[in-house]
């Protein structure tokens, strides 16, 4: 098929021609018998390692297979905050990497994901919390990432609508991150996959993994509802069902599926300039470019593979919401939505070879998988092609937990719903 | 969702907080570090029918085993964890 670039001047002359032009921007591939790589999961991750696997590594007699449709899972039910404002050193370098791949994404890939650095402001509420992100911000900046300490004034500059003066929880400043911001989430996986596609990768849709073939223990393919597909290789990036899927090579996984829900309030005219997170409460917002404010709070907290949450998370969310911002209250919500993570059981990823040789494993996502997008592609195709870990992703390991090593951000131990 | 308590009723489940998987077991002191990593971090997480501890917190603050499906919510039966476990204590007269 024609490889379309996109650019001002096709815009300029599809305008012309009434927008009849435009071709399909990837193949509905049918599956071959065998591929080098396999990649189970079309979503975000999976579609970006295909991409870093054919752009980086030359490896590009690849399949991604998806049980639904591309993207169909937690890149497009997330609140497309983007940020690297992380304490530990096991994670700091691996999310900035991502934030320098996302500063560089639509170039790369050709495709306007509206990567938008607008801010992402930590708000804190105490002395002490505020010496904590004081930690933070330095931890921070140790690590070459960008973090500012704002006082209430500067805080209360940019933000003039919350509530500062609140008897329980007054806001006494904030940790700032100037480069994070807000990603437009459904083009990242559209954006990934059309560059992929273009490099020659198969992108097959409604074929779901039922079965991974392993022989003297080496996964060799996969059992699929279109049939077996063999594979040198198999990369597992469906966060959300990890456990599930990688039951199927006979792997228990430290891992929970548990439900996130998001939310849209109708559209208003821009007010709200960049990302904020409430430090009183679980609550993060910010204004989508159509208009609507796009927040989130905490898990409901119990295992579910149900995409779709519990009036009581409503109910925290909004008070959160009403705490922060008591004019919010005016609004009315236009849509709200669940998503299944992968929590895991110190709240970070795993990016590592199994016991199963030919299988790896990108999982234990939990709620920050959309801005680590870039980065997990990134290191999973260097795992895959190389056989070794990238070297900001070698602490995510697999075997962490029985070694003694979590990466435990929040400290609240193997208790996977506190994360 | 809402949890029948045997003790209190039916409730709503934001009375109650969650404590996971109600089938791992505790293993004993001496037991290798694979059988204690498996006890502390290793799941089934099974995308069905599932065994879970459940705490009435907001009520008579009983441990319960609660059986769920979560892919549905839908829940077949509770129990108080106390019977549960004397349930599975061996007899030793």
């Amino acid at each position: 098929m024609a490889k379309t670039r996109y650019s001002i001047v096709q815009v300029l002359a599809q305008a012309f021609r009434g927008q009849r032009g435009w071709a399909p921007v990837w193949r509905d591939a049918e599956p071959k018998a065998q591929y080098d790589v396999i990649i189970v999961g079309g979503g975000g991750h999976g579609l970006a390692t295909a991409w870093y696997l054919a752009s980086q590594h030359g490896i590009t007699n690849v399949a991604v297979v998806e049980k639904g449709y591309l993207g169909s899972g937690n890149v497009g039910r997330n609140t497309t905050i983007i940020r690297s404002n992380y304490l530990l050193p096991g994670n700091v370098p691996f999310y900035e990497h991502s934030l320098k791949l996302w500063e560089g994404l639509e170039q790369d890939i050709n495709y306007n994901a509206m990567v938008s650095q607008r801010g992402v402001l930590n708000l804190c509420h105490s002395d002490a919390q505020r010496d904590a992100y004081a930690r933070r911000g330095n931890a921070m900046r140790l690590h070459g990432v960008d973090a500012e300490l704002l006082d209430r004034d500067a805080v209360r500059r940019m933000y003039p609508f919350f509530d500062y003066d609140s008897a329980r929880f007054p806001i006494v400043g904030g940790l700032l991150q100037p480069r994070g911001g807000s990603v437009r989430h459904d083009a990242v996986a559209w954006g990934y996959a059309r560059a992929a596609d273009q490099r020659g990768v198969d992108l097959i849709q409604n074929c779901e993994v039922t079965g991974i073939r392993v022989e003297g223990g080496r996964a060799v393919g996969v059992e699929t509802g279109r049939g077996f597909i063999g594979a040198g290789k198999i990369g597992l990036a469906c966060a959300g069902n990890s456990s599930r899927v990688a039951a199927m090579a006979g792997l228990r996984l430290p891992i929970e599926s548990h439900v996130l829900q998001a939310f849209v309030s109708e559209g208003l005219k821009p007010f709200f300039d960049g990302v904020v997170t409430y430090g009183a409460g679980h609550f993060y917002v910010s204004q989508s470019d159509k208009g609507g404010l796009v927040f989130g709070g905490d898990i409901d907290g119990y295992n579910s593979y149900a995409q779709r949450g519990n009036l009581p998370v409503v109910e925290d969310v909004c008070e959160s919401g009403m705490a922060l911002m008591p004019g919010m209250g005016r609004l009315r919500v236009l849509r709200q939505w669940g998503g299944i993570m992968d929590m895991s059981m110190d709240g970070s990823p795993i990016i590592d070879r199994t016991p199963v040789d030919g299988l790896y494993l990108n999982a234990g996502w939990c709620y920050g998988g959309f801005k680590a997008t870039p980065a997990s592609g990134w290191c999973f195709a260097h795992l895959i092609a190389r056989d070794e870990p990238h070297e900001v992703a070698k602490a995510l390991r697999l075997d962490r937990f029985a070694q003694g090593y979590p990466i435990d951000e929040r400290g609240a131990g193997a208790q996977p719903n506190l994360h | 969702m809402r949890i029948i308590c045997p003790l209190c009723g039916e409730r709503g489940a934001e009375e109650f907080v969650y404590h996971g998987d109600a089938t791992v077991r505790r293993p004993h002191p001496d037991s290798s570090a694979e059988t204690w990593n498996a006890y502390v971090h290793l799941r089934d997480n099974p995308a069905g029918r599932h065994s879970e501890l459940w705490y009435h917190a907001a009520g008579c603050h009983a441990w319960l085993v609660v059986e769920r499906d979560v892919r549905t919510h839908e829940i077949f039966a509770v129990t108080l964890a106390q019977d549960v476990a004397l349930a599975r204590r061996p007899v030793t007269a």
